[in-house]
């Protein structure tokens, strides 16, 4: 029964995240807040993780074809293909549940326990739409974060193979350029903005409905790093049901 | 004035309210007293709309509050200042933004005017050098002044305070006090309580609710409360030697 209450509670605030819009001169500076908390303060950790693990995906494709009728530009192929579909939609967003998750969660959360959320309310302000909608249209620039993990990760693969000397680099061009499919880039910004959806409302709900203190904001955000990361999973597997078979 | 009746409220099994009955009259400040867990927060935050009651009516200068569509809601509410009990400044703004939201969210003012009716506002709760300062630099008594400022910036017609001395020394506690009075006084408006210090209640206001186990146990006058025979309410306000020795001295020097 919690569960069907929080599931209906969930869409009940995002229906109340488009309500009672507040005024666009605050809304404005809440979004480019929230774009440089959310969006511009993850390029780092998204950049360093998208270059290694690139470049680890690139090593262990390398390291398994050991058939000598196997091209070598097929570590190039085989790298491109894991990171668009895969590593940059999905990994990356499983990270930044943990990341931005968390922040959004405790943010909101110690705002609950602070009563700043309750000040808003008094003063007949939507509390969702004032915290939650920011997120939301500041992680719909989330596709760009992606975009630079697509990059980084074929780049870091590149970097690789040219200092470990499992291809040549000209094999490795060759590789992400075989048999490219624009569809698949289409199908990792259709899971991208599904995922940004997602992050900015789930650990939004279990920070705005909290209750207790400040040890539950701690168990709060964990818990939505747990669930939001359970949603991203199983969208991701509907998604690509959905979209590639 | 704000009329209450029947105010009923449940949270589970627990009963926390059980039937208020009471007014607060307009340019009055009054007290909303009661031992902690007797169900002033509750109270206060079924006033204010955070909680919504189970039984009774709340009516406000004749509308009733249940009745009004969300914008009416909307509308009341931007007449209402809170100061609350931790203060509830939002701690990613300055002071004087914290001071200025309201007039941000509800008015087109400019800048200027803006700026002007913060620095009128911090200056009448005596910080007037606040302005840059993060709440967190703040003591516990400025970020009572601040909360106050803020509660009064966009002149409201109603201020509600949940314990706003709560935590602070005795000196400070008499100084937000007053100047809670002061400024009820000041701009007429109709101000809310919710004590359980003593002090508060032989420093302020006009009249006193009494709440025990979530019901009207009392009500009446300052005057009042020293004279009452009451048993719950003298339990509860004359507890300490101090306010004993107050009590005896009033009736004495009212018997002679």
């Amino acid at each position: 029964m919690t569960y069907l209450h929080n599931i209906g509670a969930y869409f009940l605030m995002i229906k109340d995240m488009f309500r009672k819009p507040t005024k666009w001169s605050v809304m404005k500076t809440l979004i480019f807040k929230d774009i440089d908390d959310l969006i511009m303060g993850s390029l780092g950790i998204v950049a360093f993780i998208s270059f290694f693990v690139g470049g680890v995906v690139t090593i262990q494709t390398a390291l398994n074809i050991d058939n000598p009728l196997i091209p070598k530009y097929l570590v190039g192929f085989a790298t491109r293909q894991s990171i668009i579909l895969e590593f940059a939609p999905t990994f990356i967003s499983i990270i930044m549940a943990g990341k931005v998750g968390s922040f959004i969660t405790s943010s909101i959360g110690t705002m609950r326990v602070t009563e700043q959320i309750d000040a808003l309310e008094v003063m007949g302000i939507n509390a969702i739409n004032y915290l939650v909608f920011p997120k939301f249209i500041a992680l719909m620039l989330y596709p760009f974060v992606i975009s630079i993990a697509m990059f980084l990760g074929i780049v870091g693969g590149m970097a690789a193979c040219f200092f470990g000397g499992y291809s040549s680099i000209d094999d490795y061009i060759i590789g992400i350029q075989t048999d490219f499919i624009p569809f698949h880039i289409a199908y990792a910004f259709i899971k991208t903005f599904a995922f940004a959806f997602l992050l900015a409302t789930i650990p939004s709900f279990h920070g705005f409905y909290m209750k207790g203190g400040a040890l539950e904001v701690g168990k709060a955000s964990t818990t939505s790093f747990v669930w939001t990361s359970v949603v991203i999973i199983l969208l991701n597997y509907i998604l690509t049901q959905m979209l590639l078979s | 004035m704000i009329e209450v009746k029947d105010l009923q409220k449940s949270f589970g099994d627990a009963h926390i309210l059980k039937g208020i009955t009471t007014t607060f009259e307009n340019g009055k400040t009054s007290l909303v007293i009661g031992q902690s867990g007797s169900g002033k927060t509750v109270f206060l935050k079924c006033l204010l709309g955070l909680f919504t009651q189970d039984e009774g009516t709340i009516t406000y200068d004749g509308n009733i509050y249940s009745q009004l569509n969300s914008d009416q809601k909307r509308d009341l509410r931007s007449k209402m200042g809170m100061v609350f009990q931790g203060s509830a400044l939002f701690d990613s703004m300055t002071i004087a933004e914290n001071v200025m939201f309201p007039l941000r969210m509800f008015t087109k003012q400019s800048k200027s005017e803006m700026q002007d009716r913060v620095d009128f506002v911090l200056k009448r709760v005596n910080l007037p050098d606040a302005h840059n300062k993060m709440p967190s630099e703040a003591s516990g008594g400025m970020q009572k002044r601040v909360a106050i400022a803020r509660a009064i910036v966009n002149n409201p017609k109603y201020l509600f305070c949940d314990e706003p001395n709560s935590g602070l020394d005795p000196k400070t506690a008499i100084v937000i006090d007053n100047l809670i009075q002061e400024i009820t006084d000041e701009y007429n408006i109709t101000t809310i309580i919710n004590t359980h210090d003593m002090n508060s209640v032989m420093e302020i206001g006009e009249k006193i609710v009494f709440l025990k186990d979530g019901l009207k146990a009392w009500e009446g006058s300052k005057d009042n409360i020293f004279i009452t025979d009451n048993k719950v309410v003298t339990d509860f306000v004359y507890s300490s030697e101090l306010f004993k020795k107050v009590r005896k001295m009033y009736l004495e020097e009212r018997n002679t």
